[in-house]
């Protein structure tokens, strides 16, 4: 078992510069991974004996309009060895593309196509990077700071006069 | 002679409408369409003890013998489209009862970006229950409210229907 100081100094031994250096404390200390190399870091902390982290337990997106990045955030666990670990890594707003890591985890397949739907990140290299919870035909991507709902999605209106709308 | 000696020689009289709807109402198909919480109490309102059958409602598997749509959950704008095509594939007359706020106008999630706010913006509904979730009680009450509006139609002196 190691803790996140000890996780980050194995990361770093074997990638050197392209981990960064870890941020917070405790089980939310993280650690900035340079995107392009997430696949291969992540291939190397689900085999390596000292990280196995078996686990993807979660992949989410953040949006950080002012500074024009996409952020996405790997949550990891190790069963075999009861640690935490926590990657992110950004990508420009604009023309956001990470590489996938359902090849390392197959269970990244269905978040990676939420993070697509909902922050239009693409994942090179994804088997079916197909939108999840939207419609096929939506426009945009909703979790988006500056996304604006259209009035109406195939004649359905998308608001309704309530008391809860200002 | 008691009553049940002479029933076989025992003539009724009725309206033609009144005894068609009769057993129209008397037999309402609902089809399961449980699209969030809502469902677990369309589940139990179906299930022994609030027991619709006793109002010969039974719930069926495809909308294509059913009489009515019960939407008993959150409505999302990808499902929106999906229940109007179900709801297409319903043969005539058919019925919609929009169970629980969500189904009602959105509930809780109306502002959500993937939701509809509300089942009648798609299709039309007949009975609205309220509630988040309604108990099964209040589910069966609508029910018996649609039974009474279908004793109520005069569908044999309607317009007829242009296609
Ligand atoms: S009305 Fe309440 S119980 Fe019913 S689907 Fe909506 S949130 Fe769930």
């Amino acid at each position: 078992m190691l803790d996140a100081a000890g996780v980050h100094a194995r990361l770093r031994d074997r990638f050197g510069e392209a981990i960064g250096p870890l941020t917070g404390s405790g089980r939310d200390a993280w650690q900035r991974v340079d995107a392009a190399q997430i696949a291969l870091v992540c291939r190397f902390a689900k085999d390596d004996p000292a990280l196995a982290f078996d686990c993807l337990s979660c992949l989410s997106g953040v949006d950080w309009p002012k500074r024009e990045v996409i952020e996405v955030v790997y949550h990891l666990y190790s069963y075999r060895l009861r640690h935490w670990g926590v990657l992110k890594v950004e990508t420009p707003r604009d023309a956001p593309g990470v590489p996938t890591v359902s090849g390392v985890w197959p269970a990244a397949e269905w978040p990676e196509r939420e993070v697509f739907d909902l922050f239009g990140v693409v994942f090179d290299g994804h088997p079916d990077l197909r939108r999840l919870l939207m419609p096929e035909d939506w426009p945009g991507h909703p979790l988006r700071k500056d996304f604006v709902e259209p009035e109406e999605y195939h004649g359905i209106s998308t608001s309704r006069a309530s008391l809860l709308r200002p | 002679m008691s009553l049940l000696n002479t029933a076989p020689e025992m003539a009724i009289t009725t309206r033609v409408d009144d005894l068609l709807n009769w057993t129209r109402k008397s037999s309402v198909w609902y089809m399961m369409f449980g699209l969030a919480c809502c469902a677990i109490e369309m589940m139990q309102t179906g299930g022994p003890r609030a027991d619709l059958e006793r109002f010969g409602m039974a719930p069926r598997a495809t909308p294509r013998v059913s009489d009515v749509l019960i939407v008993s959950g959150t409505l999302t704008l990808k499902m929106a489209l999906r229940t109007k095509v179900l709801y297409d594939q319903m043969p005539a007359p058919k019925y919609v009862v929009s169970m629980g706020s969500c189904a009602n106008c959105g509930g809780l999630f109306q502002l959500a970006y993937s939701v509809c706010d509300g089942v009648d913006k798609v299709i039309p509904v007949d009975v609205y229950v309220p509630g988040c979730p309604p108990r099964p009680e209040a589910l069966t009450e609508g029910l018996v409210k649609l039974q009474a509006k279908i004793q109520r139609e005069r569908w044999l002196v309607r317009a007829p229907e242009t296609a």
